[in-house]
């Protein structure tokens, strides 16, 4: 990165003023609108962008949402597209919590689960770093998310789902939604957080999204997105993790929708003796870009980290995995594996793989892999042979391929949601490969 | 049925069938035998449909012209491979692909599809016939499991979809003792008047339990002799090298 271009200017400058905050945050605000002035857009020639160009999202006019839109949205609506999982629901529409939509059922005794514009003082925090200019921009321009603490020892029986829905009726519009989850120690949750396009007014919309998780000693944090955006929109997020030390971390990542995407993760093992699994599913089709980089410090002694990806790849799509894995001085015992799996299902789909690990330490485990490959002939053959038509046997030998990644998801119903949604993708591929 | 007239194929630059000529009449059991890289299972994936071949010549199957039709198609009009070398599908269970399988027949002569309960029940009865046991159906396609567990399921594959046109490549390959007498009694409980079968064998063995109508032998990408059963048998006691025809390996 560097300063900034007048193209990167204007998209600030449309994206108007810093909201005033209570609790001293306007000035982590405007610190954060410098930080953006001062470094500027990322641009391919820095490593963790290499694959995604942002000058497409800079050259749309966008400004920011406004509150209060309803966008044809229902409890029914989301429910369907978005899964009905049991307990709380916290929904937001273009980074705005709506509280008509959203359920607070079970709140477990003493947990703490509201949106953001209501507890600001507790984001100060997370509110202080700096990734990129993205997430930057979401510190400075965020409206609303979700908070969620845990406290010591409380172990939630059923997940939290946060949906944020986007959608713009007529200008490109841009939101930034931001949330915070401290798992207290010994604490164990589940936090399952749905992106997806309206049901009306799926135009260009740009959504910009921070999530931070704070783990401490001992919690067990389970993370599941699912990225469904409308694939007319722009979708970025990042996702933050700081694992307690023997603390416990899974991600499930499934990005399906959006023009183009990015869903980082990154985990910063500052204590020992700390677990994170990362698992991801992404399927770009017809002329989506899906960007997945993870990026895992290991700075503290004895952690493990273990990322598996896979990538369903069609039409003109193009899937990116870029995985990092740092492990510092000092990091002795680390474990990390990395594995990055592709499935091309067009001739003209494009997979970049990249899983990448730099050892600055002695006595570490470290394995990395990555695979690019097409539907096997023979057992498309195997299945027609049987009376298969030939798209449902890609389409079954497709799921299986995914469903490596969806298995893993817990549970049943999050679960059957999801691939109902990945399935609904692959057909509009198959829709493309026949018209 | 089946009437084969002067069928060539050719892949990877190599002419492997060269002018094959066959009959099968309904019902009827044909055995075909022959040397190591003759294409006897070229034949056996020509008549199945897989892509890659160059082929000409002329197949009718029940008055249609099967080498027009595609793979599913002459599936769902009953023609059915037992392969040599059944393929392994990791993450498809064994169950779920034979009931969309079989649904997909089912479909194309009008009848109802299965539900999954229904499905379980009709598949047990017929696991029985080759007394494979019923906890491979949780299992993935054919994965890990050993030759001649593939060699069963194929069987038993062909018990539940029914067809009318059965052909087996080297299905006695790789089964023990025990495994061939089940496998063969299967088949022979399969055999019904309006089935007929295509047995690809190396063994005289697998013949005396099913017996043919019709053996052949396919040497250089032809039939260069047929007879009946007894022709099985002379081969086993002499050899193709006995046979008066030219043969050369590969
Ligand atoms: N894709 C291919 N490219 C080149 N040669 C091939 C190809 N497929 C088959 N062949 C060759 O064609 C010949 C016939 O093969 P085929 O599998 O039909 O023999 P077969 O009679 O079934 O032999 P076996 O008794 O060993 O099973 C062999 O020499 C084989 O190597
Ligand atoms: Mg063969």
């Amino acid at each position: 990165m560097g300063a900034m271009d007048t193209r990167g200017q204007t998209f600030v400058q449309r994206l108007s003023c810093v909201p005033e905050s209570n609790g001293g945050l306007t000035a982590f605000r405007r610190a954060a609108l410098e930080w953006v002035s001062e470094h500027g857009f990322p641009t391919t020639r820095d490593e963790a962008w290499k694959y995604t160009q942002v000058s497409p999202i800079l050259d749309i006019p966008f400004t920011p949402a406004q509150q209060g839109m309803d966008l044809g949205l229902s409890p029914g609506w989301i429910d369907q597209h978005a899964g009905r999982l049991g307990g709380v629901r916290l929904v937001f529409i273009n980074g705005f919590f709506a509280k008509g939509l959203s359920s607070f059922e079970d709140i477990p005794q003493g947990a703490k689960i509201t949106n953001l514009a209501s507890v600001e003082g507790s984001f100060s925090q997370s509110l202080k770093d700096q990734p990129n200019a993205f997430t930057a921009l979401n510190t400075a321009l965020a409206r609303d998310g979700a908070f969620i603490q845990i406290p010591k020892n409380v172990v939630l029986e059923t997940p939290i789902h946060l949906v944020f829905v986007s959608g713009t009726e007529s200008e490109p519009t841009m939101s930034h939604p931001r949330s915070l989850v401290v798992a207290e120690a010994g604490s164990t949750a589940t936090v399952v957080e749905t992106h997806l396009g309206a049901a009306t007014g799926t135009g260009r919309y740009l959504s910009n999204a921070v999530m931070d998780v704070a783990l401490g000693e001992g919690a067990v944090v389970t993370h599941i997105y699912v990225q469904n955006e409308a694939e007319t929109a722009f979708h970025l997020s990042h996702l933050g993790i700081r694992p307690g030390a023997g603390s416990r971390v899974t991600t499930h990542s499934v990005a399906l929708g959006g023009r183009i995407a990015r869903q980082e993760v990154k985990v910063m093992f500052n204590a020992p003796g700390a677990q994170a699994v990362l698992n991801g599913l992404y399927m770009p089709m017809n002329k989506q870009h899906i960007d997945n980089p993870t990026a895992i410090e290991h700075i503290a002694p004895q952690c493990e980290s273990r990322t598996l990806y896979k990538g369903v790849i069609g039409g003109q799509g193009v899937g990116i995995f870029d995985g990092r894995v740092v492990v510092h001085p000092g990091a002795i015992g680390t474990d990390s594996s990395q594995a990055n799996k592709n499935l091309l299902l067009s001739d003209t789909a494009q997979a970049n793989t990249r899983p990448r690990l730099e050892i600055l330490a002695d006595d570490v485990k470290c394995a990395h892999g990555a695979t690019v490959g097409q539907l096997d002939d023979q057992a498309i053959f195997y299945l027609r042979s049987r009376g298969v038509p030939v798209q449902v046997a890609r389409d079954i030998l497709t799921l299986a391929f995914a469903d490596e990644m969806l298995n893993l998801i817990p549970m049943t119903a999050l679960r059957s949601h999801v691939r109902e949604r990945a399935m609904l993708r692959m057909r509009a591929e198959a829709q493309e490969v026949i018209g | 049925m089946l009437n084969i007239k002067n069928l060539h194929a050719t892949v990877g630059g190599r002419h492997i069938l060269q002018g094959l000529n066959l009959q099968v009449g309904e019902g009827e059991v044909h055995a075909i035998m022959g040397p190591n890289g003759s294409g006897k299972s070229t034949l056996a994936h020509v008549l199945a449909g897989r892509d890659g071949y160059e082929v000409t010549g002329e197949v009718t199957y029940e008055g249609r012209d099967l080498l027009a039709m595609l793979p599913e198609e002459r599936a769902t009009g009953g023609v059915f491979l037992a392969f040599q070398y059944p393929v392994e599908i990791p993450g498809v269970g064994n169950l779920y692909f034979l009931r969309t399988a079989l649904n997909a027949i089912r479909k194309q002569r009008g009848l109802d599809e299965f539900d999954a309960m229904d499905f379980l029940e009709f598949a047990k009865a017929q696991m029985k016939l080759v007394e494979m046991d019923p906890s491979f159906m949780n299992r993935s396609v054919n994965e890990g499991f050993s030759g001649g567990e593939k060699k069963r399921n194929e069987i038993f594959q062909m018990a539940v979809l029914e067809p009318k046109l059965a052909i087996l490549d080297e299905t006695d390959s790789g089964l023990d003792i025990d495994a061939l007498r089940i496998v063969a009694s299967g088949v022979n409980a399969l055999r019904r008047k309006d089935r007929a079968m295509l047995v690809i064998t190396h063994y005289q063995r697998l013949l005396d339990y099913i017996e043919p109508d019709h053996v052949h032998v396919l040497a250089n990408g032809r039939i260069v002799q047929s007879g009946d059963k007894n022709l099985g048998r002379q081969l086993e006691a002499q050899g193709y090298t006995g046979l008066n025809v030219p043969v050369t390996a590969g």
